[in-house]
């Protein structure tokens, strides 16, 4: 009987120091009890940084592929990987006072979010059908449990069970459709279904099919118009670290997986999808437009604003090129940044240790707090997408490769809607620097969120002076997935 | 010089002062003084630099000077340089902006009570943007300076402005957005033309003619909006209602400007084919806008708003004259919007003058100002001249060249704007009239007192400039000439290329008269009414 040769476990490294660090952190958190939740927020974040540091090391300048071709790291899955293990860190840190003030400093919350950002380091490297789910699951469980982290309260636990079923609906979709694809096809493998669509045979029908389901799997996770409806009630309810890392981590890694799983083994078919990604798209953009206008509560607002910048990122999808997936990730990399700033400012919305939330509570802000609406400002311009702020540049180069890619339509659509959008970001700085100063907020801001606040919006400002590092990340992000 | 980055430091100096009223502390009062001074001196110094890029200027040539290139952007195929250069068509806008801006931090030392801090650093931020546009030489860079300019607008406007500020502000931003996030994808699709963002490539390549109308159009929507054309004009009344003195100021002096920029830099230049197939449309909407808005001014009973639209109008000479593509009207587009630029500032800063001392700028509240400001109504008759377009004073070079210009393109459309002057006559001898002339019948018009120190030193340099620009053009003309010859001939030389073999005769006839130096555009003018005698 041949031995089955071990496999080779380099490539994914990174996730297992992270997966074992999760469960260091559980064993500490356990021994220690309740009262170690900032040191294992503190070592959740090393161990982010730390993961970070690893996944640089990790080869990503070639292909790798492991485990029996499961697996794969190449500078695609570098590049979103630290996207997606900053945005973790950011949330940790973020929750380390609202968790504490609200009564809800467990320490099951790092160790949670560990294992969430594991499942999407997974989701991130899937080449395989198995994977993909397996890394979904896993982060997709995890954020249950995180968004109704606030059990006593009566929204946080509607908003998590409202993501469990919404998202375990979700999930049955797409393996249904990745059944499927297994049944016409013969392989889940990606290797074996780019192999497939080399070849000038049409596709069976069938495929297609499950190449839908899988695709609105999906797009419910990315949370995608019409596969939209749970995001603002989740945001709401959710408590509001939750609903930042939510807006931000998870987002990018399954955005990520959309690019690789139509891209890489479809890539062939992009004929076919294309249209189901300009559908999207557009629906996003006009949606995410439309109905933020009416709101009147800020982490709704924010929900219809990330359905919104998903339809721009899904532009750069739908061009299905180099550019276009340039174009995504830059966006990606700004929109973490952008919108990491606006939560932290959103955290700061408090009075007498009570959240607000509302967007008229923000009155006279540029008065009260100049620093804070500064900050705020500069973010609603960046989301804006206004240069010279980094929101413009993410624009810039999805529109760039929609152009590219012949997709004006959609490219005219994209800017239109843009304008629509700018409407409510302008409403807040209306709201902060034209209106009388309503309520004052508590002083003096936490430092942590003093120090996320500075450097996002450095980031955010000051992108235009040195773009360079994230765009060649990005570029070269690109290239790796269409070496074929 | 070329050691020295003589544009780049003009454009961002202003940035510096910025950072030096950020660090000022204090208590309120300190604050603000420490705000003013420093806004004071930087916008001096940034004005002083940009007269030594007139005096270092070389007229006799086309080409962009001043030049700086690095890069920017330089990764994969979209590289983005940073690239800075000004010809004779930018300059004196570049020169205009520094110039409104040393007058607006004048003109708002006390009028301005609420967190002059964040006024003062909005307008060198402005500055920073306005000559970011005129000197750009790279589309993306131009389009963030070109969009960047809505900031700071928005916040003048919306926190310093009057009660319907917040819907002006938002109405300004919005339209003026719309326009230009066309112009992005236009200018994405100049990239994939040339392979380059560079300006200067664009302005060299030849564009296949349909492709021409479609980019013509995406940036008409961003350039008919900004100059503002009819029917897009609509944000501009409220704008200007809405907006303090010294935010009228920068957004009739310059932002309107910018969209006459727009046109005679890339439009002309780098469709020109389409720009001839769209030129009835030009002359349509130009004619319309003269006519209409001076019609509408007319009828206006707030100061401003009167004012405003007959800066529609005088911008409807700008697009008249661009489009007639004749060296004459060309030139004559650019001086009138300079002169445009001088007249309407000091316009809305006289309107200013008279509503901080009486807080209203409704036009049947005074009456009789002669008697008790004299000094005042010698610099508004001036200046209302100047609007009307009184030989000798700016207005009319500007209008006469474009009237010679268009009249040889087309005689209805020199008519019906010539309809403008008499109608543009009427309205501002009108307000002149209710305003200034008449008979004191209010108690507190007898407390007016006349242009204090400040406000005389403020309408000093437009006075001199507006006469100046009027008795010896030649100053103005001499730089723009170059530029201007150098774009009509390369427009014509593309439509010629393009026309029917048989239609080049009678075309290059209107060709060699229109390159003409427009030093000679009296005798020209003399042989021109000597061959319609004959």
């Amino acid at each position: 009987m041949p031995v089955v040769p071990f496999p080779d476990l380099s490539p994914a490294l990174p996730e297992i120091a992270l997966a074992g660090a999760a469960m260091a952190l559980l064993l500490i958190g356990v021994f220690r009890g309740e009262g170690s939740t900032r040191l294992v927020s503190w070592l959740a974040v090393a161990a982010l940084i730390g993961t970070f540091v690893l996944a640089g090391l990790v080869e990503g300048e070639h292909r790798v592929i492991g485990f029996y071709g499961l697996f794969v790291t190449d500078a695609f899955a570098v590049f979103v990987k630290a996207l997606v293990l900053v945005g973790s860190a950011v949330a940790i840190i973020l929750a380390l006072n609202y968790n504490d003030e609200h009564q809800i400093a467990r320490f099951e919350f790092p160790v949670l979010v560990l294992l969430a950002t594991t499942g999407m380091m997974i989701m991130v490297s899937a080449n395989d059908l198995i994977t993909l789910y397996l890394g979904l699951e896993m982060q997709s469980l995890a954020l249950y449990v995180v968004a109704s982290f606030d059990r006593d309260s009566v929204r946080s636990t509607e908003a998590g069970l409202k993501y469990f079923v919404l998202g375990a609906l979700a999930s049955g979709m797409l393996l249904y459709g990745a059944s499927l694809i297994y049944g016409f096809a013969g392989t889940t493998s990606f290797t074996g279904l780019a192999r497939l669509f080399g070849a000038a045979a049409p596709p069976s029908t069938g495929l297609i099919i499950g190449l839908v389901f899988v695709a609105v799997g999906l797009a419910f996770k990315v949370s995608a118009v019409p596969f939209h409806m749970w995001t603002p009630d989740v945001y709401e309810g959710a408590p509001t670290p939750v609903s930042a890392f939510f807006s931000v981590a998870p987002k990018i890694a399954a955005i990520a997986l959309f690019v690789r799983f139509l891209i890489e083994p479809f890539g062939g078919l992009a004929v076919e999808w294309r249209q189901i990604i300009v559908f999207l798209s557009v629906a996003s953009m006009i949606l995410g437009a439309v109905a933020a206008i009416a709101q009147i509560n800020i982490k709704r607002l924010m929900a219809y604003s990330s359905i919104g910048h998903v339809g721009y990122a899904l532009i750069g999808l739908a061009a299905a090129t180099p550019n276009g997936i340039r174009g995504v990730l830059v966006y990606l990399a700004i929109y973490l940044f952008m919108n990491l700033g606006t939560w932290t400012v959103i955290l700061c919305m408090r009075q007498k240790g009570q959240m607000l939330e509302g967007i008229a509570d923000l009155s006279g802000l540029g008065r009260t707090q100049p620093g804070l609406a500064l900050a705020l400002g500069i973010f609603m311009f960046a989301l804006a997408g206004i240069p010279p702020t980094a929101g413009f540049f993410g624009k810039l180069y999805i529109f760039l490769a929609a152009i590219d890619a012949h997709l004006v339509g959609l490219a005219v659509i994209g800017v239109v809607t843009s304008v629509v959008g700018a409407f409510y970001y302008l409403r807040i700085v209306k709201v902060m620097y034209f209106d009388e100063p309503l309520v004052a907020f508590d002083r003096p801001i936490a430092t942590e969120l003093k120090c996320v606040l500075l450097v996002t919006v450095l980031l955010t400002m000051f992108f235009i002076l040195l773009p360079d590092p994230i765009v060649g990340g990005a570029e070269a992000a690109a290239a790796s997935l269409f070496l074929r | 010089m070329s050691h020295w980055p003589l544009l780049s430091l003009v454009t961002f100096l202003p940035l510096v002062g910025v950072g030096f009223i950020m660090t000022a502390r204090g208590d309120d009062a300190s604050v603000a003084r420490n705000a003013r001074n420093i806004a004071l001196s930087t916008s001096l110094i940034v004005f002083a630099l940009s007269l030594a890029l007139w005096v270092l200027f070389d007229p006799s040539t086309a080409d962009f000077q001043f030049v700086e290139k690095t890069r920017w952007i330089t990764i994969g195929g979209f590289t983005i340089n940073y690239h800075m250069g000004i010809d004779g068509i930018s300059l004196f806008f570049v020169l205009l902006s520094t110039l409104l801006t040393v007058l607006c931090v004048g003109a708002s030392w006390t009028n301005v009570h609420a967190q002059i801090r964040e006024y003062m650093i909005s307008f060198l931020v402005l500055e920073t943007m306005m000559v970011g546009i005129f000197s750009s030489l790279d589309f993306v860079q131009f389009y963030v300076f070109f969009e960047g300019v809505l900031i700071p607008m928005f916040l003048i406007i919306g926190i310093w402005g009057g009660p319907r500020r917040v819907y002006a502000a938002f109405k300004f931003f919005l339209y003026t957005l719309l326009g230009s996030v066309l112009s992005l994808l236009a200018i994405l699709g100049v990239y994939f033309q040339t392979g380059s963002t560079d300006i200067t490539v664009a302005l060299a390549h030849n564009f296949p003619p349909d492709l021409q109308k479609w980019l013509w159009l995406a940036f008409f929507a961003s350039f008919a909006v900004k100059v503002p054309m009819w029917p897009v004009h609509t944000w501009l009344p409220d704008a200007h209602v809405e907006a303090p003195t010294a935010g009228s100021v920068i957004l009739a002096g310059v932002l309107l400007k910018m969209g006459g920029y727009g046109f005679i830099r890339f439009s002309l230049p780098m469709f020109p084919l389409a720009s001839s197939y769209f030129t009835p449309l030009m002359f349509a909407l130009s004619a319309i806008a003269v006519i209409y808005t001076s019609f509408v001014a007319l009828a206006q009973t707030d100061m401003k708003k009167l004012i405003a639209y007959s800066s529609i109008a005088h911008m409807g000479f700008v697009t008249m004259g661009l489009f007639a593509l004749t060296s004459e009207a060309v030139q004559g587009a650019v001086i009138q919007m300079l002169s445009h630029g001088l007249v309407s500032a000091a316009l809305f800063l006289i309107v200013g003058v008279v509503y901080d001392r009486l807080h209203t700028r409704d036009i049947d509240r005074y009456g009789g100002l002669a008697d008790r400001m004299p000094a005042y109504g010698f610099v508004f008759m001036c200046m209302m001249l100047a609007s009307v377009g009184l030989p000798g004073t700016s207005g009319f070079v500007g209008e006469f060249l474009v009237l010679l210009g268009t009249f040889r393109v087309s005689t209805l459309e020199c008519f019906l704007a010539a309809t403008a002057l008499f109608l543009g006559a009427m309205y501002m001898l009108y307000l002149y009239r209710r305003v200034v002339f008449g008979t004191i019948t209010r108690d507190d018009l007898r407390g007016m007192f006349d242009l204090n120190l400040r406000e005389k030193a403020i309408f000093a340099p437009l006075l001199i400039l507006v006469l100046w620009m009027g008795i010896y053009p030649n100053s103005f003309l001499t730089p723009i000439r170059a530029s201007v010859e150098h774009l009509v001939q390369r427009a014509h030389a593309a439509q010629q290329a393009a026309a029917n073999p048989f239609v080049i005769p009678a075309k290059a006839g209107i060709h060699s008269a229109a390159v003409r130096a427009p030093d000679e555009w009296v005798p020209a003018f003399a042989e021109m009414t000597a061959r319609k005698g004959g």
